[in-house]
């Protein structure tokens, strides 16, 4: 199997072998055990301009380097080499023909011009025969304005046409290809730049699509219909140079020209993927990746991609107050908020409870948790349970991914332990197929046999053989070649941490990986790893929130505080009858459904929030619209509960950012220091807290006016 | 004039077996070991000495293509190009089927040349009976343990293995060729990397055309000074044409490189049909060449260098003639329309350019163009030309721009106004 493996494998790093300099991110973190011999570097002229590359490096890469952009259609920096589009072609001195600057390795003293008669009179060839079968039906296509052919043949493209053949033949016409929901084709546009096919075979893995037939009647497709079941699928519409490959949410919906682009994180899984969000007229029209080359690289999982229709549906817009008969009733924020606070006011502290959900930002975290402890409980808590035994979560080390996602390219050996990566953080799934592929990485896996897009070897379902890998028992192939890997990893999943071997599961995965941590040369490297499932968690960890709910519930708390918990771990039925349940939160789900007072808050595209992904890193969301209805920022909804009353307006009049500026990084961790808790001016008389009870609800104040 | 004794393919017209036995009287095997003895050095440089170029239409130095191959390498290919469809061409066809000891001999010490341990037979998919032949005197070949191995008790092991195609065009470019045998859909590889670095799986490969290949035995058997001292200078050796077209008798034959083009017509292939004076062109290398006109006919030769300088090109050696009742702009309109039809669709040049191309020929054939656009038509040859991954774009380019450069008259005189 192995030897098949490694075969099936081969194409692909012999296809990358021709330009290793885009190997580079991978081969830019060196480790001790690395040692690498400097080739000496060839020098070249690029427009007479002379750079210095490495050997192997491309033309065009080299010529990069220098400023000097060479247009192409099917190049890509993350995929293989194809060269099949021709419009990198360049002229090369003393070489008869044009060469493709995408896939010839640079050679000592070579002569480019990409700005000849000869370089340009190829490109505008190349473009006139790409827009000979091109439909040009760019005022319906939705890649109009940012379409990589539109805008090369404005800037290297003949000013005329000469196709005079559709007077008498038309143009090429392809069948349309139903891919799924999630993907449009219009086949007709495709410029067969296989820059889908690559993608999908190289990156999600997922080897569906291919050419059929030759010459003009080439088509892109999966030959048989069927749809391209990748959990990276979105990402070909963005490698599409064209229209052919287009969102089908998004079709027809806006021109590129008038979104507003905000930069921001993405929160639906525990990546933090970075996306720009696009927008017009406040309302989020889609989702795109943003690089960072250290978590997705250029990448989005479809759910990132795909979950923003879900902003505008189901939204809770106004503050609610459940009714004599139980039915949630819209009311103004002074109300809710004075009911919510009475609430919290009256219960004793040992049974209030807040539960923290899996979109909850650091901010609002932050802020709950200093209300929850002002009120003299402790009990703040999340949905996500994870064992306290042992070191718990004292040390930072034992709930994130310590490896750091990108390093992981740079394993040897990789432990899955309960996780199916590829849905869990397909993006972290990327980076181990990307490894498997370019690095001859090896994976082994202890769980259920899942397709994870590459091979593996299946050590087994039991958590029994953590175990025995802990105590070096087993005698199995997956051991022996971790124990001697030089760079090893261990993920464990989140989830499996809830089923009650959990804490003895953490345990010895802790204790295979101290074990195989202490062997090491590269005493840099980490190998434990702990996927959490959600955004939310490591900011809670690090905040000091306990996980998971169940030794409070089952205190019978009378007041529950829900941070939009909606993963259903708190029901009704598990609460005391009298229990006041307040819900603060975006959607309208379990947590709402279950509330007596409804707190509208904010999404993550609506609000500036810090999350914490998986492997410890700060990243901030900025608001890219506002949000919906009378709903807010969450922390300033909490901060009310807190802040003497007039002192709210004050804050509001703050500049956001100085607020902001309160959360600081601590070693990666989030902590908020508010102006609240500074001496109050004497000028503005003594406060009232809405917690006092001799506060009077005033109706001029700053929630009436939001 | 080639002399009885000088010519390699002796049963070129299969009046004889082409099986084992007669294959040894033919003088097939006699000398292997001896010759396999000689080892990867001495072949090569003998093969040098010989001058023998590329039979397969590019016309590279054979020796000096297996030099390239990296002396250390753990496993290296030996890929022989047997699927011959270039229109007008059917030499390798012949020697398959009636010379395959020769072919197979000549992997063995090609194959000891560049140290290959596995050599495949790429022979085109509709070569049924050609296929089977090959396999009958393979099977006889292993029989005798003159192949596989410790192969002709020389130490030295081959396997060879024959994989037929499905009918393309395209798989006759060799790394095209590689990509089938690999399983995959014949698109040509990029180059860098040369096959002689990365071909075959990854390993070192050498693609020879079988007539190359067939060569080799009678070389080493007569030395290399035997076969450079056949042809001319720079174009040694023999050569088979493959004479079609309008011509009397229609034929193979082996000659000399830089036979002139009316003996080797007049000679073997019964003249042109009503005459000499009624030829109109002749297309001298297979349908990829530029055609030439009578004029450069009457005194041309024929071997590579004569006829690159008359801007046409030597190819495969099957000489197509058409007479005067050729339709000229509709013979190369099919031509056009084979390479359209044949264009892998990898690359922008070709899979756009030789459709359109074709759909100009078209309305070319019935005179509906404007003046101008026999210029445009030009002007898109040379955007495809040169501009492509492999030699097809060429091939698609080169015969319409033959036609118009000689023939320009007959299409601006047909358009219709």
């Amino acid at each position: 199997m192995w030897s098949l493996q490694r075969m099936l494998r081969q194409p692909l790093s012999r296809a990358l072998a021709l330009s290793p300099s885009r190997l580079a991110p991978l081969t830019a973190r060196k480790f001790a055990d690395q040692v690498q011999a400097q080739p000496d570097n060839v020098e070249l002229f690029i427009d007479d301009k002379p750079v210095s590359v490495p050997p192997g490096t491309t033309v065009l890469q080299a010529a990069a380097q220098i400023g000097v952009e060479i247009p192409r259609f099917c190049y890509h920096e993350r995929l293989a080499v194809a060269g099949n589009c021709r419009m990198c072609l360049v002229e090369v001195e003393k070489s008869p023909k044009p060469i493709a600057a995408c896939a010839m390795p640079v050679m000592k003293g070579m002569r480019v011009k990409t700005n000849s008669d000869l370089t340009r009179k190829a490109r505008e060839g190349v473009m006139e025969f790409l827009l000979v079968n091109h439909p040009l039906d760019c005022p319906i296509c939705d890649q109009g304005g940012e379409c990589d052919l539109q805008d090369q043949s404005m800037a290297f493209g003949s000013d005329k046409s000469r196709f005079t053949d559709i007077h008498f033949s038309g143009k090429r016409a392809v069948e349309d290809k139903d891919v799924g929901p999630l993907i449009k084709t219009i086949m007709t546009r495709c410029i067969h730049c296989t820059r889908c096919i690559r993608f999908a075979s190289e990156v999600a893995g997922v080897d569906d699509f291919g050419t059929t037939g030759r010459g003009t009647d080439m088509q892109v497709g999966t030959y048989v219909e069927k749809m391209f079941l990748s959990e990276l699928s979105g990402n070909i519409i963005d490698l599409c140079p064209v229209g052919a490959l287009t969102s089908k949410p998004y079709s027809f919906a806006a021109r590129p020209w008038e979104t507003r682009r905000i930069d921001s994180v993405d929160v639906l899984d525990p990546l933090g993927s970075n996306i720009v969000v696009a927008t017009r007229t406040n309302e989020v029209l889609r989702i795109l990746p943003r690089t960072n080359e250290e978590i997705n690289e250029e990448w989005l999982s479809d759910k990132s991609r795909f979950a923003c229709d879900g902003l505008k549906r189901q939204r809770l817009v106004t503050p609610m107050i459940a009714d004599s008969r139980g039915n949630l009733t819209p009311v103004e924020w002074e109300e809710a908020i004075v009911a919510a606070a009475r609430a919290l006011r009256d219960c004793p502290p040992n049974k209030l409870l807040a539960v923290a959900g899996e979109l909850a930002d650091a901010e609002s975290l932050v802020a709950l948790k200093d209300l929850v402890n002002r009120l003299g409980s402790e009990n703040a808590c999340t949905e996500q349970y994870f064992p306290l035994e042992g070191a718990g979560t004292d040390l930072r080390s034992s709930y994130v991914l310590n490896t750091k996602i990108a390093n992981v390219e740079d394993a040897d050996f990789v432990l899955l332990i309960g996780t199916n990566v590829r849905f869990e953080a397909p993006l972290l799934n990327a980076r181990i197929r990307k490894a498997f592929i370019h690095k001859e990485t090896d994976i082994a896996s202890i769980g259920p046999k899942v397709d994870l897009t590459y091979e593996y070897i299946h050590v087994g379902d039991s958590a029994s053989i953590v175990k025995d890998f802990a105590t070096g028992s087993s005698s199995h192939e997956a051991l022996k070649r971790l124990e001697s890997a030089k760079r090893p990893v261990v993920i464990i999943g989140a989830d499996q941490l809830k089923t009650p071997e959990g804490p003895a599961l953490l345990a010895y995965t802790q204790e295979l990986a101290l074990r195989l941590q202490d062997k090491l040369a590269d005493k840099e490297w980490k190998v434990l790893n702990v996927l959490q499932r959600t955004a939310s968690q490591v900011a809670a960890l690090d905040i000091g929130y306990t996980p998971g709910v169940g030794k409070y519930l089952q205190d019978g708390p009378k007041v529950v505080f829900l941070l939009g918990a909606d993963a259903g771990v708190v029901t009704r039925e598990a609460l005391p009858k009298d229990c006041v349940v307040i819900y603060q939160g975006h959607h309208g789900d379990a947590g709402a459904a279950i509330a007596d007072i409804v707190l509208p808050g904010a999404a993550y595209t609506e609000k500036r929030g810090t999350f914490v992904n998986a492997e410890g890193r700060a990243q901030q969301t900025l608001p890219a619209v506002t949000p919906p209805g009378k709903a807010r920022e969450d922390w300033k909804i909490i901060r009310e509960f807190q802040i003497p009353r007039f002192c709210a307006a004050w804050i509001q009049r703050l500049p956001a950012t100085r607020l902001m500026s309160s959360v600081h990084l601590v070693g990666g961790r989030p902590m908020l220091r508010l102006p609240v808790r500074g001496a109050i001016p004497a000028f503005l008389g003594t406060p009232t807290s809405i917690l006092s009870p001799n506060y009077v609800p005033d109706c001029h104040s700053s929630f009436a006016t939001r | 004039m080639l002399k009885e004794q000088d010519k390699i393919f002796t049963n070129l017209n299969g009046k004889e077996t082409p099986l084992l036995e007669g294959a040894k009287k033919r003088g097939s095997w006699q000398k292997t070991k001896e010759l396999l003895d000689l080892g990867s050095e001495k072949i090569i440089e003998e093969v040098k000495k010989s001058g023998l170029r590329g039979r397969g239409g590019a016309g590279f130095s054979t020796g000096l293509k297996w030099s390239f191959m990296p002396k250390n390498t753990s496993k290296a290919y030996l890929v022989v190009n047997a699927d011959e469809s270039e229109p007008g061409t059917c030499k390798d066809r012949d020697i398959s089927r009636y010379e395959p000891h020769k072919l197979l001999e000549g992997i063995l010490l090609a194959g000891r040349a560049i140290s290959a341990s596995v050599a495949y037979i790429y022979i085109r998919g509709e070569f049924y009976n050609e296929y089977l032949v090959l396999k009958k005197a393979l099977e006889e070949a292993y029989k005798e343990n003159l192949i596989g191995k410790n192969a002709c008790k020389s130490g030295y092991d081959l396997d060879v293995f024959i994989h037929r195609g499905a009918g393309a065009y395209i798989c006759g470019e060799e790394t095209a060729q590689l990509e089938s045998i690999e399983g995959k859909k014949g698109f040509p590889r990029m180059k860098p990397p040369f096959p002689a670095g990365v071909g075959l799986f990854g390993y070192p490969t050498t693609i020879n055309n079988v007539e190359t290949i067939a060569m080799v035995p009678d070389i080493l058997n007569r030395g290399g000074e035997w076969f450079a001292s056949l042809g001319k200078p720079n174009n040694t050796g023999t050569k088979v044409f493959c004479i079609s077209g309008h011509v009397n008798n229609p034929c193979n034959v082996e000659e000399e490189l830089g036979i002139s083009l009316r003996e080797l017509i007049e000679k073997y292939a019964g003249g042109v049909r009503g005459g000499w004076d009624n030829l109109l062109a002749v297309i001298p290398g297979g349908s990829s060449v530029p055609l030439i006109p009578k004029s450069i006919c009457d005194t041309i030769e024929m071997d590579f260098d004569s006829l690159r300088a008359a801007q046409s090109g030597l190819g495969t050696a099957a000489v197509i003639v058409m007479d005067k009742s050729t339709d000229i702009i509709a013979a190369i309109e099919r031509l056009s329309h084979f390479y359209m039809h044949e264009s892998c669709g990898q690359c922008t040049p070709c899979r756009e350019g030789t459709g359109w191309m074709w759909r100009i020929m078209r309305r070319m054939v019935a005179g509906n163009i404007k003046p101008g656009e026999v210029d445009k038509l030009l002007d898109l040859t040379t955007q495809i030309e040169g501009h492509t991954i492999c030699a097809l774009g060429d091939a698609a380019a080169w015969p319409v721009q033959g036609l118009i450069r000689h023939f320009r008259h007959i299409i601006e005189e047909r358009i219709v106004t």
